[in-house]
């Protein structure tokens, strides 16, 4: 008995085996069993322990001074992201390419360099330093200084998603909107917002995911004051180094609960959406 | 006056029947310049106070050079790792089926979405002494957590998906006529990969290596856990900015800031470069 001759584009089949072997084998070495190891040292003293440490009140802050911090920074990046998208790609200007690689920018900054910056600026020996510390205003070591953080590390995600896909859909639309009398907001709000509703919740998917489990850039600008400026991530550090260790990953598994929603909610976008998100999807 | 800026104007944009443009360039423009371009600004300016000789001595410092060393050598290799299995993850992932292989292609993705201090922590206890993969490990007379070699771990999980999604498209996208081809010619199927599928491969390959490597070089939360982060051994540059800061030696936090900027501008031309340069040969 033959067995029908391998197509020629296909690998031996012993090929396939060993790389699909290694392929999982990689991944589940250095992705699943991270994310595995939060959830069974979290569950390691039994449900009620992680639930105590979750609830305890400095947790509880770091959880409302996240959501808070997300809450202002994700909605500012989505306005940025639609109005840098609205000028990029419905209008042709000069240096248009310019623009959008310094949007791009803060990806490759650094996190801990992102949240430098502010302390540069709104520090106490910073350029407004002085300043802020005649009318007391306190940026650096307080909310605004990780709000601003937060939005510098998430600055492209939404205008990124927005620009390609819009740049895809073209003006027709919205031109003939124009030409019939339709006002700037009415055009944007009828014909633009509906054909980017998926980019849009695709990018703020992102945004969030980050914005909420940013820790470098947070770290700097916060000054870890237990029950006041520590975010999730900084309460995991702080307890972590305490030899907290179930309270640490108890919260951390929450930070993971969020990102494996995120991706779960971003390939269910990707697979039913995948049109009306951006063609490309690199990060 | 008006009528010079309006030329000026009309020659720099070209009309459009659509309104907004002000106002959205405008916002854009003020958003950008106060988010992300003053500060950086500052930072850039900052180190100087010193003086060229002065920046020159923070860098010279043989605790800084040891961090820089660490902070770039270890993501280089972190790269070369992801280079070659991400390869082999993103060749699966488009080329086999396989019962799973959605979940597989999702999973992919984790570092994106898991917070760094959480993969950090999780690494840490994974590859401690007593870890699951740690006590093994040291059987074996291997110390990853708290050495140099755990700063490789993290930053090969924190560069993975960047090798893998930006392969993806490109293997998808690779007809398999030349393959074909290759392969009626006479070629073995060894030789058609190696002769035929890695060349095309070979821009997207280094692309991919390069966005993780740049990532890895100021990764932060997820390798200060693991690293054990002792001074000239395991201390990463983003840490010793950290502790500068603390000492409130801004400018010396800045001077290394200024190095690790410089890197990522040097990353995103030279990856421009080769996107204009594979182009522009097609």
């Amino acid at each position: 008995m033959k067995k029908p001759p391998r197509r020629s584009t296909e690998d031996h089949p012993l090929v396939r085996v060993v790389l699909s072997i290694v392929a999982i084998g990689f991944i589940g070495l250095f992705l699943v069993l991270p994310l595995t190891m939060v959830f069974s040292q979290a569950l390691s003293r039994g449900l009620g322990v992680t639930l105590a440490a979750i609830e305890e009140p400095d947790a509880l802050a770091a959880v409302r001074l996240t959501l808070l911090a997300a809450a202002i920074a994700v909605p500012l990046n989505a306005l940025f992201g639609i109005s840098a998208s609205w000028a990029i790609t419905k209008f042709d200007f000069r240096g248009k390419g310019f623009l959008t690689t310094l949007i791009d920018l803060p990806f490759s900054v650094s996190p801990v360099v992102s949240g430098l910056i502010y302390v540069l600026i709104f520090g106490l020996q910073g350029w407004l330093g002085p300043t802020l510390r005649e009318w007391d205003i306190k940026v650096i070591f307080a909310l605004p200084g990780i709000v601003l953080a937060t939005m510098f590390v998430t600055f492209p995600f939404i205008a990124r998603e927005l620009i390609p896909l819009m740049t895809d859909q073209g003006r027709e639309e919205e031109e003939a909107a124009a030409s019939l009398g339709a006002s700037g907001l009415r055009t944007f709000l009828r014909i633009t917002l509906p054909n980017i509703k998926w980019g849009l919740l695709y990018g703020v998917l992102l945004c969030n995911a980050r914005a909420m489990g940013e820790f470098g850039a947070v770290s700097v600008v916060s000054g870890h004051i237990r029950g006041l400026t520590n975010t999730m991530p900084l309460h995991v550090e702080v307890l972590y180094n305490d030899y907290q260790f179930v309270g640490a990953f108890a919260v951390a598994s929450l930070l993971a609960l969020l990102a494996i929603v995120t991706l779960t909610l971003k390939s269910f976008l990707e697979w039913h959406f995948a049109e009306e998100i951006a063609a490309a999807h690199h990060h | 006056m008006t009528a010079a800026i309006a030329s000026l104007a009309a020659h720099w944009r070209n009309p459009s029947a659509l309104p907004g443009f002000a106002l959205s360039f405008g916002f854009t423009l003020f958003y950008l310049s106060a988010i992300v371009l003053i500060p950086l600004t500052a930072l850039v300016i900052r180190p100087w106070s010193l003086g060229f000789a002065g920046f020159w001595q923070i860098l010279a410092d043989h605790r800084v050079l040891a961090a820089l060393r660490l902070s770039f050598g270890g993501a280089a290799i972190a790269a070369g790792i992801n280079a070659v299995f991400g390869l082999i993850v993103a060749w699966v992932l488009v080329r086999y089926r396989f019962p799973g292989k959605r979940l597989l292609d999702a999973l992919v993705d984790l570092p994106f979405a898991l917070p760094t201090a959480v993969a950090g922590i999780a690494l840490s206890t994974l590859y401690a002494p007593h870890g699951w993969l740690g006590e093994p490990l040291s059987e074996l007379g291997l110390k990853v957590s708290y050495t140099p070699l755990g700063v490789v771990v993290a930053l090969t999980f924190i560069g993975l998906p960047f090798v893998v999604r930006t392969l993806q498209p490109v293997l998808s996208d690779l007809t398999q006529d030349a393959e074909e081809a290759a392969a009626t010619l006479g070629a073995t199927r060894l030789q058609t990969v190696v002769r035929v599928v890695l060349p095309t491969l070979t821009p997207s390959l280094v692309t991919g290596a390069t966005l993780a490597f740049a990532r890895a070089v100021g990764e932060y939360g997820s390798v200060i856990f693991i690293a054990g982060n002792l001074p000239t051994v395991s201390e990463i540059a983003p840490l010793l900015i950290i502790i500068k800061l603390e000492q409130y030696d801004y400018a010396g936090a800045s001077a290394i800031g200024v190095i690790m900027l410089t890197a990522s501008f040097v990353l995103i031309l030279a990856l421009n470069l080769l996107q204009y340069w594979t182009g522009s040969r097609r």
